[in-house]
């Protein structure tokens, strides 16, 4: 009966909203996933740093974020405590499931972390180099299979900004999806497809034990300590970062809105959370305000487009 | 330093009087939120791991250990007494569990489960320490193909538990198919029979279907016995101990279990669930008491349970070996160990081996712990059988619910909780089995996903299917599973007639 009561109690905090919360982070995702573990980062440094004093976490998961997104700008309509977690994929995921709720609805506050993406191969193969992969695309796009996370998610997107500027059509790709990094990474190994793509971090330690070619990474330039050519110098004008952001719900005043940016900039700068990014492997990529209005529309209209030529948005 | 000074040093760092301490808070917090219904191991060690970052590596990484092997058992206890699956993988403990537990014999049920659990433990934590190298060189070699001949093999052989009726259980299978269709297809993301339901776009989650069919389901088809309903339910009968007879009877299924768990959970698409089905079934097969299935075998009880736990461990053999998490569980332990400055990944073991084998040390001391909890506590959980029935389905349809809404705090998943309890009771009453509709749903999209990737890989020929030898070795043995039930029926027919023609002479 012990264990019961323990239980009761347990579940009776993760059931009820804390109201004794300074914030309350949403991770639109289930535990274990990117966002969670940036919503979980937050909370950690948030409290260390004395931002805040009580920091909760809640995972509201399913469909790319976009539950956990429409739940929260109808629930915490003007709530200044209230945070979300979101990201690229979240833009992309807002388009293929036609989401009714989108980024207007909500608050951006910041851009916190990026990270490239990496095109790999097995050791074993064949191909030897970037220009070797776009070759195979250009003779049979649908004989190049290639591993990544979800349809319709950064890496799905990638692959077709990639065969679009090599001159394929970028509805012939045959992308495998797979549910997550983990199991894409596997069928990469076993050489089960011809190609992989992913966050640079997922496939970091296989290339360090020589056991996937890394090909190109798809940053602006080159990786400080990674010894890959970016996708222009292999002749593909094509730059993408799967980024993750923080944002407030809808419905604030401007001092509320300053107020929630400057927690948020006190926690980019602080020593605790370059700690994080340096365990996790998350690149810097903090921006706010206009700038990072700007962008974020920018990411939106350019994700809209390549969606319709891959052909998973009308 | 060899492998074995390396364990033994771990081991000698994990005895401490302090890390065995915490070894024992570890299991029984993990155990304590694992047993709530609806919230599994991921969410439990999610929850629990910020309390271990204030414990020096060491410890905290005891502490760890615990949670996780304390969340996979914690689920088997409401499974085997309350007919509640708190996660996938222990939905098949609860067909035989719960009726051992109505027929008295739940001490039995729960000292097989937790020393299966035990053994499990113990072989797949050596096997992880001694062989993972090899067997992921195994699990990699499984592709699209092959993922989809072993899931052809589980239903095949699971459909040998539906029961009597082969109709009634395939209905209630296709009823679990239908589920799986529901939400955004994973290889197109297109969004399939959602009807613009933006809560249905992510499927039906298992664990929300499994306690609402198992828990609610039943809660409703006992209050609407009311006092007619027979009290079958028997507090104890005979001992809460295992007898020779259980012994006897339970350690070939342990060992088996274990044999299945391990290589499925170490396979990055596998899945705890698949590996007890799939001993489930073997057992069903292999035992000399065929009667007693379906109203309480041991077997069914102690096979699945050590296939449940040495998946654990095998969990772990992706993740330390290749840095790969394939479980959402996997995926938060990645997390905690990037903690410790432990990058999982391939060169781990040669980079970091006092953390790896300290790893291993603390979770053969975590398994030994939970037994310790819970053997003597076993006599504590069947009283739970004793409390009046009305309180104890009261007791049960709460923690149902809050263990849903901890989960998932929506108010649409709480509504399906419901349905699906509804759908649950109306399928008791007309005699339809539950198990298969749940079986249906994880099965269902496994199997499409990878004979879709299998055939977009080679472009649409159907023949790669066939030829990777591993493929056609699954497909032969599933083939030889659904055909030779039938000949030896159509025999053991034949004979019958054959007597009886005899007699009338």
């Amino acid at each position: 009966m012990k264990h019961f009561f323990l239980a009761s109690i347990l579940a009776g905090a993760l059931a009820l909203p804390a109201y004794a919360a300074d914030y309350t982070i949403i991770a639109p995702a289930n535990p274990g996933g990117g966002w969670d573990q940036t919503a979980r980062s937050l909370q950690t440094v948030m409290q260390q740093e004395g931002i805040s004093g009580n920091v909760q976490v809640q995972n509201v998961p399913g469909a790319g974020g976009t539950i956990g997104l429409a739940q929260f700008a109808s629930q915490q309509k003007g709530n200044p405590n209230a945070l979300l977690v979101g990201g690229y994929v979240m833009v992309g995921a807002i388009l293929t499931n036609n989401s009714p709720v989108t980024l207007k609805d909500v608050t951006p506050i910041a851009r916190l972390t990026g990270e490239y993406e990496a095109i790999v191969v097995p050791a074993a193969s064949e191909i030897k180099t970037m220009g070797d992969l776009v070759e195979a695309l250009k003779k049979d796009p649908g004989a190049v299979s290639w591993a990544g996370g979800s349809a319709g998610g950064t890496d799905h997107i990638a692959v077709g900004l990639i065969a679009k500027a090599a001159g394929v059509d970028p509805t012939k790709i045959n992308y495998i999806a797979y549910s997550g990094g983990g199991e894409a990474l596997a069928a990469i190994l076993g050489s089960q497809v011809t190609a992989g793509i992913s966050g640079y971090g997922e496939f970091e330690s296989q290339v360090k034990a020589g056991t996937l070619r890394l090909l190109a990474v798809s940053s602006g330039e080159r990786l400080p300590g990674i010894d890959a050519p970016t996708l222009k110098e292999s002749g593909l004008d094509v730059v993408i970062e799967n980024w993750r952001m923080v944002a407030a719900a809808p419905g604030l005043t401007d001092e509320q809105k300053a107020a929630v940016s400057a927690d948020i900039e006190k926690l980019a700068k602080s020593a605790g959370w370059q700690e994080v990014l340096k365990t996790k492997g998350w690149q810097d990529s903090y921006l706010s305000g206009a700038a990072f209005d700007e962008q974020l529309s920018k990411d939106i209209s350019a994700t809209e487009n390549v969606l319709k030529d891959i052909g998973l948005v009308k | 330093m060899g492998t074995f000074d390396f364990l033994l040093q771990g081991l000698l760092v994990a005895v401490q009087p302090m890390n065995l301490i915490y070894a024992l808070i570890g299991v029984t917090l993990g155990t304590a939120v694992g047993v709530l219904p609806g919230i599994g191991p991921a969410l439990t060690v999610a929850l629990l791991l910020p309390v271990t970052y204030k414990l020096d590596p060491g410890g905290s990484l005891i502490m760890f250990a615990g949670i996780y092997y304390g969340g996979m058992y914690g689920g088997s206890t409401t499974s085997i007494l309350l007919n509640t699956p708190g996660e996938s993988s222990s939905i098949v403990t609860a067909l035989e569990g719960n009726k051992m537990a109505r027929a008295g014999r739940g001490g039995p049920a729960l000292a097989t489960a937790a020393i299966g659990s035990f053994v499990a433990g113990l072989i797949a934590t050596l096997a992880l320490a001694f062989i993972a190298p090899y067997i992921v060189k195994l699990a990699l070699v499984f592709g699209p193909r092959e993922y989809f001949a072993l899931m052809v093999l589980a239903f095949v052989t699971v459909s040998s538990a539906f029961g009597d009726s082969t109709l009634r259980g395939l209905t209630s299978l296709f009823i679990g198919l239908t589920l799986a269709c529901i939400g955004i297809d994973q290889l197109t993301g297109q969004t399939r029979l959602s009807f613009g339901v933006p809560d249905l776009l992510d499927g039906i989650e298992v664990t929300t279907l499994a306690v609402a069919m198992f828990a609610i389901g039943e809660t409703l088809y006992i209050a609407a016995q009311g006092d007619r309903g027979p009290d079958k339910v028997e507090a104890v009968k005979g001992s809460v101990w295992m007898s020779a007879m259980d012994w006897a009877r339970s350690w070939k299924p342990w060992l088996r279990g274990t044999a299945i768990g391990f290589p499925i959970g170490a396979m990055p698409a596998g899945g705890a669930e698949i590996g007890t089905f799939l001993s489930y079934a073997t057992e069903k097969r292999l035992t000399k008491h065929p009667e007693e299935f379906g109203n309480g075998a041991i077997e069914g009880v102690a096979g699945p349970e050590a296939a449940n736990n040495a998946s654990a461990a095998g969990t772990l053999v992706p993740l330390l070996t290749l840095g790969l998490p394939t479980t959402a569980t996997a995926a938060i332990m990645l997390a905690g160990f990037q903690q410790y400055g432990l990058q999982p990944g391939p060169l781990l073991f040669a980079t970091n081996p006092q953390l790896v084998w300290g790893l291993i040390a603390s979770l053969l001391i975590a398994n030994f712990m939970l037994l310790v909890l819970n053997l003597p506590l076993i006599g504590l959980w069947v009283k739970l059988l004793t409390i009046p029935k009305p309180w104890l389905y009261a007791g049960i349809l709460l923690f149902a619910t809050l263990g849903t809404i901890g989960a998932n705090p929506s108010v649409f998943e709480l509504g399906m909780l419901l349905a699906f309890g509804l759908l649950g009771y109306v399928m008791r009453v007309f005699g339809y089995p539950i198990a298969p509709v749940v079986v249906g749903l994880i099965l269902g999209p496994l199997a499409e996903q990878q004979l879709r990737r299998a055939l977009s890989i080679s472009q649409g020929d159907i023949t790669v299917l066939f030829t990777s030898p591993i493929a056609a070795v699954l497909l032969v043995i599933a083939a030889l599973a659904l055909i030779v039930p039938l000949i030896l029926r159509a025999r053991g027919r034949g004979q019958v007639l054959a007597q009886l023609a005899a007699s009338e002479d």
